[in-house]
């Protein structure tokens, strides 16, 4: 199973498996990884599973819809690295991959 | 002193249709809501937006569903208490009271959480300093909009509200549109009235910026604003406002001793009763094995509290199971003439 590595805001770092098809987001909520709070469920409606994707990970990564850059503009803090876990679907190919969660979803 | 048999947090529509649900059985409910208007996140977050998988109903907008569950509970004669929210609620003998930020209060059989992910409130500044301004020379909404009449106002955000007020305030302010991206989320038209104002200097237009620091004593001098490449601008401002959308906090709930676990709280699937008798919670504010955040979910679940709200509101009664179809005293409760 892919591994995703999920750094809190003070540089804790945990590593979880988590299944091909779920979101990051939701490999975070059931391995009750703090820092991502996905009020919608997944819906790309909150912005509230905001995390900051590690520069290496970040061209790998399929593009965002304009949905998702749309509901970035309500997210705390975005950056040029910012994406919606709840849109990053988990795969062999970005086995390994880091993000950073922000100090605050709202 | 309101006396009814439940009291619905949340107008949403699992709340609206456990309004429904409760009328069709003979009970009588009031419904408090933190937002200005009915409809909870279907309103607020997605009114123009198509729900597909409402059973029965292709397509429809978060709006229509609004607009036809109010219609759908209209016999029923529901008040609503908008831009309220439930802060307290006490155990008197059997029954509850419970008070709103308003001091308004309710007697009550049963309570209804309906609350979806909690109250909406607006987003706000990343910056500690944001604070000490809000409400005086910083805000994220506006009630009074006099006072920016010959003022320089900076705005922050991409979305509707904020291009529209900058549209709105231009006319009579000095008006800085400050967004963190070139592309806007705000309707297509607005987005060209912005241009157009910006090309005719009306509107100063600043995008890949976003803010860095606010400097003023008492009220605001100036705030400096980052661009992308790191670059940093300083604009004179006399008032700054955020439109970043709406959070979801869930509030006092937390302090009514309900079993809450990441923001949910702990149902039964039988009636979706809570931990506290009397209290049940249905929509997406609910956990239980299974759960779905969906609108059909909430529904059903609302179905089953309202039976579950009945032996608190009249003990010594029997619920019958009835059809809406057959039952004569459901259809004199929908004002069916026949």
């Amino acid at each position: 199973m892919p591994k995703i590595t999920y750094i809190s805001e003070d540089n804790k770092t945990i590593t979880v498996e988590v299944q091909n098809g779920l979101t990051v987001m939701e490999g975070a909520i059931q391995n009750d990884i703090p820092g991502i709070d996905a009020d919608c469920g997944g819906g790309m409606s909150c912005a509230t599973c905001h995390v900051y994707v590690d520069e290496n990970w970040l061209a790998k990564l399929p593009q965002k819809e304009d949905g998702e850059e749309d509901m970035l503009d309500m997210a705390f803090e975005p950056k040029k690295n910012s994406r919606l876990s709840c849109q990053l679907i988990v795969s062999d190919e970005l086995d390994g991959l880091i993000v950073n969660t922000p100090s605050k979803q709202g | 002193m309101i006396k009814t048999d439940v009291l619905i947090i949340g107008a949403g529509p699992t709340g609206l249709f456990c309004a429904h649900q409760l009328g069709i059985i003979g009970l009588s409910c009031e419904i408090v809501d933190n937002l200005d208007k009915v409809g909870g996140q279907c309103i607020e977050l997605y009114p123009d937006k198509p729900i597909y998988d409402i059973p029965a109903i292709p397509e429809c907008t978060g709006e229509e569903l609004t607009d036809n569950l109010i219609k759908q509970i209209k016999p029923f004669n529901v008040n609503f208490h908008l831009n309220e929210r439930v802060e307290e609620i006490k155990k008197i003998n059997t029954r509850w009271s419970v008070k709103t930020n308003k001091n308004k209060e309710f007697d009550v059989a049963s309570i209804v959480i309906a609350g979806g992910v909690g109250s909406f409130e607006p987003r706000k500044f990343p910056l500690k300093e944001s604070k000490k301004f809000e409400g005086k020379s910083l805000f994220y909404s506006i009630k009074d909009k006099t006072i920016f009449k010959d003022k320089t106002i900076s705005i922050f955000g991409g979305g509707d509200s904020a291009l529209d007020w900058a549209i709105e305030l231009s006319e009579t302010s000095n008006v800085n549109l400050i967004h963190r991206r070139d592309g806007f989320s705000g309707a297509e038209s607005s987005v060209q009235k912005v241009k157009e104002l910006n090309k005719k200097g009306k509107i100063k237009l600043f995008t890949k910026y976003q803010i860095d620091k606010i400097i003023g004593d008492k009220e605001i001098e100036l705030v400096k604003i980052k661009h992308d490449d790191g670059e940093i601008k300083e604009i004179r401002s006399d008032y700054v406002l955020g439109f970043f959308g709406l959070v979801m906090q869930l509030g006092p709930i937390l302090e009514w001793g309900l079993n809450i676990d990441k923001k949910k709280v702990d149902v039964n699937t039988e009636n979706f009763e809570t931990n506290i008798n009397g209290i049940f919670a249905i929509g997406d504010i609910c956990s239980y094995p299974g759960k779905l955040k969906l609108i059909l979910s909430g529904f059903h679940e609302g179905a089953l509290a309202a039976r579950g709200c009945f032996k608190y509101a009249k003990p010594d009664e029997k619920l019958r199971f009835e059809f809406t179809t057959t039952s004569k005293a459901a259809q004199e409760r929908l004002g069916i003439k026949k």
